[in-house]
């Protein structure tokens, strides 16, 4: 056969043309996704681990109640415990600035193609791409974009786990009662406040779904990226990969169980619809006290 | 009819989804018919026009897929019509700048959906004043007047609670309150109570009425039943396969179905409901007036082969009535005056009572049932058999209807009037 299509060297130039010609982008982007890394990581790791943990552990109390936080506290004094918490923590930094810039961009883009379907028709296949691409694939241009270090790996990462974000809030938007959309068209409200008001609020669970898979995405992806030099959990299961070291490689494996396990929950509670526990109950709690003296007297609420 | 009267006007409107759609009105109004325009062209809205008038309550009614909430959607313009106008107190909605079409919707009509459509993550009082707050009204204010509206409509108590604890009928009453609220002339209720069970759907029917009793605004209510349109309707617009093929008042289009569609449509109508005592009553066979002697209403009863007749004054307003028995008596005894027999429990109707509540008063009369105008004039009577006829869903048969009459034997009466006068009579009648 001598008919081959050669698409790998059509990227590869298109690739390189980009490498070549837009380096201040990539320079600029590089730059900005580097810093806002160290700034989440100065946070996270300047502390005492005690110190963090506290806080972890209360939000966990907010947002799920107590078993959670007691769950989230051990879960992270075993990761001290197996001495990989400085590297779980700039894999933490790296997580929560590569979702959200996921987010950033892929809600906005969510939101764009559910109202557009020519937008729509577009993105659906680009994000198929995006996501069923093997992941590792992605380190290539990422280093050729970025060298070595935190860049490439926000790169690969961001295209990995964008999709969700984009996919399910349109997904959501559009599975808005139709009804109630045109009750806000009928009432004579623009689009934006359409949006506002009852697109984005009802379509949340389905967001915050989309929010949850994206930091999950990451998360397996931010591991992988350890190849390209990020540091972080992935930088010590890659060692022990090459170094054959049975035990490092498990306790940074399981270091990345629990992230995920205690990620996953705390997004998890913010899909639910009622919203956040403590929240919820402070709520419910302030309705029947306004409630009450409601029924007997007629009485305008606080 | 002047301007001022219409509250909203639609003219010669066409909704066609899918491709080629200028090319499908084009045809449609050649005279192809809806289901040859080709796959993926559906008309759903061929040429509809009517007016509706301020403060009427304008039915469309119709089988499901004939139309009527692609109509309905086009009158606020959130379906685009594929040609024709729509007006709303004078102004063009349709091919107008989207701003001008909020504006317009803000001010001059809201509507009520047929499965509530309310906001579930805001409470009731922030549902009724949705409206409000997006015409910009300040927050108190719209409050406090979501509170009235929210009270009118019977939920005072529910005001913080969410949409979802609330039941179908309390939840459309919501519904029903936020378009209120919005205080815009003109109302669109498509289906709006065919979600709710019947006995919460004859309350909220009542509840419109009085409201509308009470505000006076028009509506455009869209039911596919036919007994909502007749008891809700001051006009019907009935339609067909995306046409309106009649508009009438509910007995015109009960007695007077404009084809056999409509006849079909309204065949299990409660007919009792609908239609009046003027609607089927026919002319009264013979009147007495209050001067005429005995013998004038004697021969008068004799003639008619009446077993009573109804007295009534120069201007056909009802004094009582007479039995020929007692008359009989009068003439026997050579009496001049009426007055003695007449009684005055004639148990007459009003032209504008149903037929349901025809029933008693006409097994309680003597005589065929009296109908009366407004000024207490005898215009009509309705014999059982008449009522009978109706019924049975044939108003023509009512009208030629004969009432069985037992009035007092020919020949009786001929003896008596001839001693009375000492002449003969002009001949012997055979009794009945
Ligand atoms: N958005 C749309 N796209 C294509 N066809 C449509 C659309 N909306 C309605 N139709 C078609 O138009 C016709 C009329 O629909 P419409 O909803 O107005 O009927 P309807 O009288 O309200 O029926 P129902 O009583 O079931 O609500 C139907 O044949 C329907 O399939
Ligand atoms: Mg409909």
């Amino acid at each position: 056969m001598d008919v081959r299509i050669p698409v790998g060297s059509w990227i590869e130039s298109g690739i390189d043309w980009i490498g070549d010609n837009l380096t201040w982008l990539l320079d600029l982007l590089g730059t900005v996704w580097t810093s806002l890394y160290d700034a989440v990581e100065w946070v996270v790791i300047t502390p005492p681990a005690i110190a963090v943990i506290v806080v972890l552990a209360a939000l966990a109390l907010v947002a799920r109640g107590w078993k959670f936080a007691l769950g989230t506290a051990l879960g992270l004094a075993f990761i001290i415990g197996v001495d990989q918490w400085d590297n779980a923590m700039s894999t933490l930094a790296l997580v929560l600035v590569a979702a959200g810039l996921a987010l950033v961009v892929g809600i906005p883009l969510g939101i764009w193609a559910a109202r557009d379907t020519r937008v729509s028709a577009t993105v659906k296949p680009l994000m198929d791409f995006l996501q069923t691409m093997p992941a590792f694939v992605y380190l290539i241009p990422a280093i050729a974009f970025f060298g070595i270090g935190v860049a490439p790996a926000m790169f690969a990462t961001i295209l990995f786990a964008i999709a969700p974000a984009v996919r399910l809030t349109e997904l959501g938007i559009r599975g808005v009662d139709r009804e109630v959309v045109e009750a806000g068209q009928a009432f004579g409200a623009t689009p934006g406040r359409i949006l506002r008001q009852i697109q984005l609020p009802l379509a949340l669970p389905s967001i915050m779904a989309g929010v949850n898979q994206v930091i999950m995405l990451s998360l397996s992806m931010v591991v992988i990226a350890g190849m390209v030099g990020a540091g972080g959990l992935g930088g010590d299961v890659t060692k022990s990969l090459s170094a054959l070291d049975t035990a490092l490689g498990f306790e940074a494996g399981l270091s990345v169980v629990i992230l995920a396990i205690i990620l996953d929950r705390f997004t998890g509670a913010f899909g639910q619809k009622r919203g956040l526990h403590l929240v919820t109950r402070l709520r419910s709690a302030a309705a029947s006290r306004a409630s009450s003296p409601a029924a007997e007297t007629e009485k305008v609420p606080a | 009819m002047n301007d001022d009267t219409i509250a909203l006007r639609a003219e010669g409107l066409y909704k066609v989804f899918g491709r080629h759609a200028d090319e499908a009105v084009i045809a449609l109004h050649r005279g192809t018919p809806r289901d040859r325009l080709g796959s993926g062209t559906t008309a759903a809205v061929i040429d509809a026009s009517f007016d509706v008038r301020r403060g009427e309550i304008f039915v469309v009614m119709g089988l499901s897929g004939s139309g009527k909430s692609t109509l309905i959607r086009m009158l606020n313009g959130l379906h685009n019509a594929t040609a024709g106008t729509v007006e709303i107190g004078g102004e063009h909605i349709t091919g107008i700048p989207a701003k001008r079409l909020r504006e317009i919707r803000r001010a001059r009509i809201s509507m009520v959906f047929q499965h509530f459509a309310l906001l579930p993550h805001r409470t009731v009082l922030d549902n009724v004043a949705y409206g409000l707050e997006i015409q910009g009204v300040a927050k108190a204010e719209r409050e406090a007047k979501a509170r009235k509206v929210t009270r009118i409509v019977g939920l005072a108590g529910w005001e913080e609670r969410l949409p979802s604890q609330l039941s179908g009928g309390m939840q459309q009453r919501v519904g029903l309150a936020r378009a209120l609220a919005a205080d815009t002339d003109v109302l669109l209720m498509d289906e709006a109570f065919s979600a709710l069970d019947p006995l919460i759907r004859r309350e909220m029917q009542d509840q419109l009425l009085e409201l509308q009793a009470e505000l006076g605004k028009t509506i455009v209510f869209i039911t596919h039943d036919l007994n909502e349109a007749m008891y809700l309707g001051d006009r019907i617009a009935v339609m067909r396969d995306g046409r309106i093929v009649q508009i009438g008042a509910p007995e015109d289009i009960l007695t007077n179905p404009a084809d056999d569609y409509v006849e079909q449509f309204v065949q299990d109508v409660d007919r009792t409901k609908v239609l009046t005592a003027e609607s089927v009553m026919r002319k009264p066979r013979a009147v007495v007036h209050v001067g005429a002697g005995p013998r004038a209403a004697l021969t008068l009863m004799r003639d008619e082969q009446l077993a009573g007749a109804y007295v009534v004054t120069k201007d056909r307003s009802i004094v009582g009535w007479v039995r020929d028995r007692d008359v009989f008596e009068l003439v026997r005894r050579g009496d001049k005056d009426l007055a003695s027999v007449i009684r005055s429990d004639h148990g007459a109707v009003a032209t504008d009572t149903a037929l349901a509540e025809l029933f008693i008063p006409s097994l309680e009369a003597a005589l065929p049932l009296g109908v009366l105008d407004t000024r207490d004039r005898l215009v009509g009577v309705i014999p059982r058999v008449t009522l009978l006829a109706a019924l049975g869903g044939e108003p023509e048969a009512a009208v030629q209807a004969a009432p069985r009459p037992d009035p007092l034997p020919t020949e009786v009466v001929d003896r008596v009037l001839e001693a009375a006068v000492g002449t003969g009579a002009a001949g012997a009648k055979e009794a009945l």
